[in-house]
This record gives structure tokens, sequence and C-alpha cells, in this order.
């Protein structure tokens, strides 16, 4: 199936290692991704707040091009599929959208994990694990723009999604329930306010440890930098040594399908997740 | 002139503002649910609820000077769980933009920087941000203003364990090819 895919700026910077994991993964799935031609940044949280015109102009562009190639999109960040869907419902309003820009509508927007946890593709990634992730206890954690508010996201399980659940479910994996699946870690506060990122980042840790976590599984690019950047300054901070590998969805669909580079992925995190992994007998 | 004291005078003046911008608020019946869902209440100096009676009883330059409307996150809880359908996060975000558009001295000059340089540096990256670009920036203004030695110290031990890595693009991202009709969106960035 092909796809169109909207990456986003931090896929080809902080976050290179989701992005080829996903590159890894999407293939086994007989998934093929297709840049929107030329694109260019959401906007993201400077835009939406400071200069609300900017906000919606810079994702209908992009929402505009996917269109025209004919396919839906599917976003791996939260907030790039967040103003996506925010820019449809501005280019959508039926009386007549701000922006004078003409747009259909027909073609859906995804984010990625709902994307690859459709039916469909559990059943193939059910057939296809050869490694199941045995014993490995795993928190949760969506991003929260992913489907708050409801209105824009149009996802009905905003308060208690389970799709990462039942993804974990199927790679072998043993997820557990908590509390704090959607709360937040302070997102584009990590350089303007590292002390509100270190007050919600330290609740998570211990939420997640106090369940009984051995690693967190994200879907979200910012939440797995605000997790594995900070954790060593949060130890010293307050003093515990935490040590909560941060995985995303898409390298842990790598590991039990047994791909090849799933080692080079990992070794991009700040916390070292192999000797967990080790432990468990799955690297 | 004498100065308008408008704790005695509320006026609907700020409501009818932000029920043009699509943000009507006049439904709070204070149930403080967006506040009690709220994870940022503890750097707040307003809670989101005092934001939304505050903005319906006109006092602009308490909510417009505020921390509040700085330090939300967007996570979008309290707009999710407002049972008036109130856009809480959306009101905060106008009152961002309307506190620089009239120039008031920020709070929070941080968050306020941060949000300008990331655009400014979108529009560097013709379209895309450069990350290592809009960090190196930022981390300048940090130290120009507050010289913190070990907080260097640490951005720069991170920004190495980063490089090192592969997650920091010294050269930015990608520029996208149509530069005629991406600067012209970037246009309304002012420097």
């Amino acid at each position: 199936m092909k796809v169109t895919y909207y990456p986003g700026c931090s896929l080809e910077n902080t976050a290179v290692d989701y992005a080829a994991s996903i590159a890894g993964i999407t293939p086994l799935l007989d998934v093929e991704l297709e840049e929107i031609t030329d694109w260019n940044c959401c906007g993201a949280t400077a835009a939406h707040s400071i200069n609300h015109d900017l906000a919606l102009a810079l994702p209908a562009r992009n929402l505009v091009t996917a269109e025209k190639m004919g396919r839906d999109v599917v976003a791996p960040c939260a907030l790039c599929f967040n103003r996506l869907k925010v820019a449809e419902k501005a280019l959508k309003n039926p009386a007549g959208n701000e922006l004078g820009i003409s747009y259909q509508g027909d073609i859906k927007i995804w984010d990625l994990l709902d994307y690859l946890t459709q039916e469909d593709y559990l059943q193939v990634l059910a057939q296809k694990v050869v490694k199941p992730l045995k014993d490995l206890k795993a928190v949760g954690y969506y991003g929260c723009v992913v489907a708050r508010p409801p209105g824009i996201t149009g996802k009905k399980d905003y308060e208690n999604p389970q799709n990462m659940e039942r993804l974990l479910e199927v790679l072998g994996a043993t997820p557990l329930d908590w509390s704090y699946k959607t709360d937040c870690c302070g997102a584009g506060h990590a350089m303007s306010r590292p002390d509100i990122i270190d007050t919600l980042v330290h609740r998570l840790y211990e939420r997640a440890l106090a369940a009984g976590a051995e690693c967190f599984v994200v879907s979200c690019q910012m939440c797995q930098a605000n997790l594995d950047l900070t954790q060593e300054r949060i130890s010293k901070e307050f003093g515990k040594a935490y040590d909560l590998p941060v995985f995303y969805f898409t390298e842990l669909i790598g590991l039990a399908l047994g791909h090849p580079q799933v080692k080079e992925w990992l070794a991009k995190h700040l916390v070292n997740p192999l000797p967990l992994l080790q432990k468990k007998g799955l690297i | 002139m004498e100065t308008m004291d408008n704790s005695l005078h509320p006026s609907s003046a700020l409501a009818e503002k932000l029920a043009l911008g699509n943000l009507p608020a006049s439904a709070c019946y204070q149930c403080k649910k967006c506040s009690c869902g709220c994870p940022l209440t503890f750097a707040m100096d307003l809670l989101p609820h005092q934001v939304i009676l505050l903005s319906l009883l006109g006092q602009e330059e308490k909510v417009l000077t505020s921390n509040t409307i700085w330090v939300c996150s967007a996570c979008e809880t309290c707009t999710t769980r407002c049972p008036n359908g109130i856009d809480i996060a959306g009101v905060l975000d106008w009152l961002k933009e309307e506190a620089l558009k009239r120039g008031i001295d920020v709070p929070q000059p941080e968050v306020a920087i941060f949000h300008r340089y990331f655009l400014e540096s979108i529009k560097a990256g013709g379209g895309r941000v450069a990350e290592a670009t809009l960090v190196r920036r930022y981390t300048l203004f940090k130290m120009r203003r507050k010289f913190d030695f070990k907080e260097l110290q640490q951005n720069m031990k991170l920004g190495w364990r980063l490089f090192k890595r592969g997650r920091l693009r010294l050269l930015g991202s990608h520029k996208p090819k149509q530069q005629e009709e991406i600067q012209e969106l970037l246009q309304q960035i002012r420097s």
C-alpha cells in the first residue's frame, strides 16, 4: 500500500533514529511511503503560540500538496499530525476558509501509530514476529496532541487510548496499565523552561516505575527526546539513578520482526537500551 | 486623562474580541475542570479557569501580563475536557499573540524568544527548521541574559552526545525547492 508521508523537521534532526526505524519496518508491512513533495515545517508550537495565520498557512500548504498526490497522508510526529488536522478543519469550514485556498478534503490524515495498528496490519505483524518480546514490561506513552483535542483529531479514545498496548501484545511484550499514558512531558519547553520538563518527566519516571515498567514505548519524537535526553540530568537532580530506555514503537516492531538494523537505531539513544534487551535475551 | 481602574469596571471588550477570533468563552460556568486537569499549574500564577474569568471581566492587563499564558505547554487537556466546549488552550494562544502585538513586557522572555527564534529558523532554513542553528542561537541568548557556566557546560555536553550519534545535524534540514512560494508564506515572520 502506497501512502503519502509527512516526516516533519525533527525526523531529519534529533529523531533520525525514529526516521530510520520507520524506513526500516514499513517495507516489511508492504507500506510504501512517499514524502509530500517539497514539504515545509508545520510551524509547531511556536507558530500556534504567536502567529495564528502562519500556524494555519504552513500546514495548509502541505495538505494541499498531499491532496494533489491523491493518497492518505501519514505523520509520525504528534504535533505535525495535529497541525495538519487543524488546517484540514479550517480548509473544510463550510462557511468558507480564512486562507482562501481551495481544498476538497477527500484524503484522510493519519498519525503513524494509528495507521500501523489498523486490524489488517496487526494481523500481518502477528504472522511476522520472529522474536517475541517476551517478558518486556513496558508502559505506552502517547503524544498529547495526537489525540487531543478530539474536536480536531477526531479520536474517540482520547482519554485512554489502547492501540499501543494492542501492538505491544501482538509483539509479545507485556504492556502495563498506568494513568499517565497521555500526560504531558512539557513538550516544546525543552529549551526555554527545562525546569518544567524536569518536574513533569520526573513524575513520569516515578509513575512508570510504580507500574512496574522496565521501559517506555513512545510514538512521538518530542516525548522521546524529553524522556531520553533528560534522564541523566534528572537522576542527578533527584538523587536516584533512573534507567528506563525510551523506545519508539517502530523500533520494537523492528526488533520483534528481526530487522537487521535495530542495533544501529538504538545506538542513537542516550539511555542505552542494550543491557535491558540483553537481560531479556532479545539482542 | 486619568487612567481608568478597570478592576472596578468590568468590560466585555476582550470577550468580544475572543468571540470574533472563534474563541467564545462566555459559556464558562467556572467548574474548574480545566485547572484540575492542567499538568502545568505548579508553574502558573493564574489558574486556567481564572484566566477565562478575568478575560470575561475584561481584566486585560492581568491576563496579558500573566506567566500562565506562556508556561502552558499546549497539551490541550483543558480544551478537551471543558464541558462548555471552550477552547481554553486556544484562548491562551490568542492572549500570547495579543501580548506581543501590544508590546507588553513578557514575564517569560525565554519562552517568547524561543518561539520567535523557532519561526525565524524556519525562515533561515528555507521552510524547515534548522534545529542546530536554533539551539545555538537560543543558547547565546540565554548566556547573554544570565551567564551560567554549569548550564552551558551541561548543554555543550548534551549537544556533543547528540552530535556523536548523528542527532544534531549542523547543516540543518533539507531545503524545500519551491523557495519563492515558501518565502512568500514566511514573509509573515518579522525578525
